[in-house]
């Protein structure tokens, strides 16, 4: 009976705390509308939070845009463009007879190249030279202006010329920076028959006409033999108020489509490289090479051949013909080091009955320091009829930027 | 007097052939731009849509990327799409004297297409046509940050060639780079 009682008491008192602890229906009523007011005023912050980020984020990408146009844009200067390329040689040969030799320093070329950008399909290049150093009356040096020219891209990829510029004939006329070749000297037969460095003055126009084929195609100011010249390298009027009675003509086709591989053909056609004194000798220049490239090796092969009418022999017999062709296969051992062998063979009268031909065997190194500078040297055989070849080594540095 | 009508009637023509070329040029596209940034990118991914992402040049980023392309890198950021283990970056880089935008699609670590985007250089084009740029596929990068394969050149491309190698070493790099960091922040 007792235990029954207190159940029933403490049953009692627990109800009663029970309905002390439960809030009411009022009490209930007023803490969801205090929490939902908080919900709100959270939600707000979430909001007014996200607005922020968002803001901060434009801000973020506006000063980073900013940052990166300043950082990236290209200044007003930029769209003129300077460079250029020199070459110092040493040589130490002997002549064949021993009745000379040349034991030389010489700053053979410091070139300083100029281009300037008109808009995206019209420029401005050019090329100014200083060769052997010192230029003036007596001085061994010349200065050259070497190229200049306006380029305008008229099509797709087609592009023509107007001004001073490199003829497009053979492996190193337009290209010739020291580190794109090997040997310290540039080869006799592009010196000597084609002749390289040959620049003209008058118009041009290049272009694609299919996958790694391209032509070009100018016409411009022509040789001048003087009485008593016959070689295409006297000929060269540089353009300083060339005798422009006769023009020439001069075509190319390269074929470029395979990695590694270039075959090209050049043609030039001289209408009178007497320039209307006396009798008439036109003349044409066919030259064709091969640059091929594959891993390590290269092969360079180059054969040009001049024709000139027969009254050419009036001045030097055999001089209707002149030819010169040249084999030059090198290895690069690694990226710094590369060798190579060429053999050569020249001749400014190859028309006459009796042995003219220049022969020449080079062998040497070239280590670029950086792709962009090369020190070469390099031993030369050069054999003659008449024992006036030279003999002896090459050493020079070059760059190019 | 017969050789003055023979250099006049050879400038008439060379005159007429210039004139009449100039005209056809209105029907061709501005040289040097092949394609567009967005449509290199759907072609790479097709039919996916690859996500747009952002790779911060950290200084250290930063070193090594001017270490590879033997310049200053400038800039804060580069933008590059992903999906997987495959990523594309379109960069430049100047040949001679212009910038030629490239694409490189990566995939694995190893690269998968070079593509010339645009070329505007005067002389070098060729290295635009895929007989070049399929030349890159499968190279890698060794550890001294070139590339383990061989490229053979083309005569008178010599710069724009070196530009395409600096820009492909650069986006293997780059891969590297953020498919390391996708890996270490991986749950």
């Amino acid at each position: 009976m007792k235990k029954q009682l207190l159940a029933t008491i403490i049953g009692l008192n627990l109800t009663a705390a029970a309905q002390a602890a439960t809030p009411s229906m009022e009490q209930m009523w007023e803490m969801i509308q205090q929490q939902q007011g908080e919900i709100a005023t959270l939600k707000e912050q979430l909001r007014s939070n996200d607005a922020r980020i968002q803001e901060t984020e434009v801000i973020a990408e506006a000063t980073i845009s900013a940052v990166e146009q300043i950082a990236m844009a290209p200044s007003a200067s930029s769209k003129t463009t300077f460079g250029g390329y020199g070459e110092l040689h040493y040589n130490s040969l002997d002549r064949d007879d021993s009745a000379a030799s040349k034991d030389e320093m010489d700053f053979h070329r410091f070139v300083m190249f100029t281009g300037h950008q008109f808009s995206d399909s019209v420029r401005f290049f050019s090329e100014l030279e200083v060769e052997h150093s010192i230029a003036g009356e007596d001085q061994p040096g010349e200065v050259e202006l070497e190229q200049a020219y306006i380029e305008w891209d008229f099509a797709g990829q087609n592009s023509a010329k107007a001004g001073l510029f490199l003829l497009p004939i053979g492996i190193i006329n337009e290209t010739h920076e020291p580190n794109t070749f090997y040997g310290t000297e540039r080869n006799n037969v592009e010196k000597n028959i084609i002749p390289a460095t040959w620049w003209e003055g008058g118009a041009a126009i290049k272009g694609e006409i299919s996958e790694g084929l391209s032509y070009d195609a100018a016409i411009h100011s022509g040789l001048f033999l003087d009485a008593g010249e016959y070689k295409p390298r006297d000929g060269r009027q540089k353009v300083g108020k060339a005798r422009a009675d006769d023009f020439a003509f001069t075509g190319r086709l390269k074929y470029t489509a395979i990695p590694g591989l270039e075959v090209a053909a050049s043609v030039q056609v001289q209408q009178d490289v007497r320039q209307g004194e006396g009798e008439s000798i036109g003349g044409v220049l066919f030259e064709t090479h091969v640059a091929w490239q594959r891993d390590d090796f290269q092969l360079r092969a180059l054969y040009a051949q001049w024709d000139f009418d027969s009254a050419i022999n009036d001045v030097a017999v055999g001089a209707d013909e002149q030819t010169g062709f040249y084999i030059e296969p090198s290895y690069r051992i690694s990226d710094n080091i590369g060798l190579f062998a060429r053999y050569s063979e020249y001749d400014n009268l190859a028309g006459s009955a009796t042995n003219t031909a220049v022969e020449q065997v080079d062998i040497g190194l070239n280590y670029w320091l950086h792709p962009n500078v090369v020190f070469k040297i390099d031993y030369q055989n050069q054999d003659t009829p008449s024992e006036t070849g030279y003999d002896g080594f090459n050493m020079g540095v070059g760059y190019s930027f | 007097m017969l050789n003055k009508l023979y250099r006049a009637a050879l400038i008439t023509t060379a005159a007429a052939f210039f004139a009449a070329t100039s005209l056809a040029s209105f029907s061709v596209n501005a040289k040097g731009v092949y394609q567009s940034g967005p449509d290199f990118f759907t072609e790479v991914f097709a039919p996916l849509q690859a996500e747009p992402k952002v790779l911060w040049l950290t200084p250290e980023i930063r070193a090594q990327a001017s270490v590879i392309v033997d310049r200053p890198v400038r800039g804060l950021r580069v933008r590059y799409h992903q999906s997987n283990n495959k990523t594309a970056w379109i960069l430049e880089e100047i040949g001679k004297e212009m910038p030629i935008t490239i694409g490189v699609v990566v995939e694995n670590d190893v690269i998968k297409q070079v593509k010339i985007l645009a070329y505007r250089e005067s002389r070098g084009g060729e290295v635009r046509y895929p007989a070049y740029t399929d030349q890159y596929r499968g190279a890698a990068l060794q550890a001294d940050y070139r590339l383990n394969q061989n490229i053979d050149g083309i005569t008178g491309a010599t710069l724009s060639m070196w530009a395409v190698n600096k820009v492909a070493a650069l986006a293997l790099y780059y891969h590297a780079v953020v498919i390391q960091s996708s890996a270490t922040h991986q749950p």
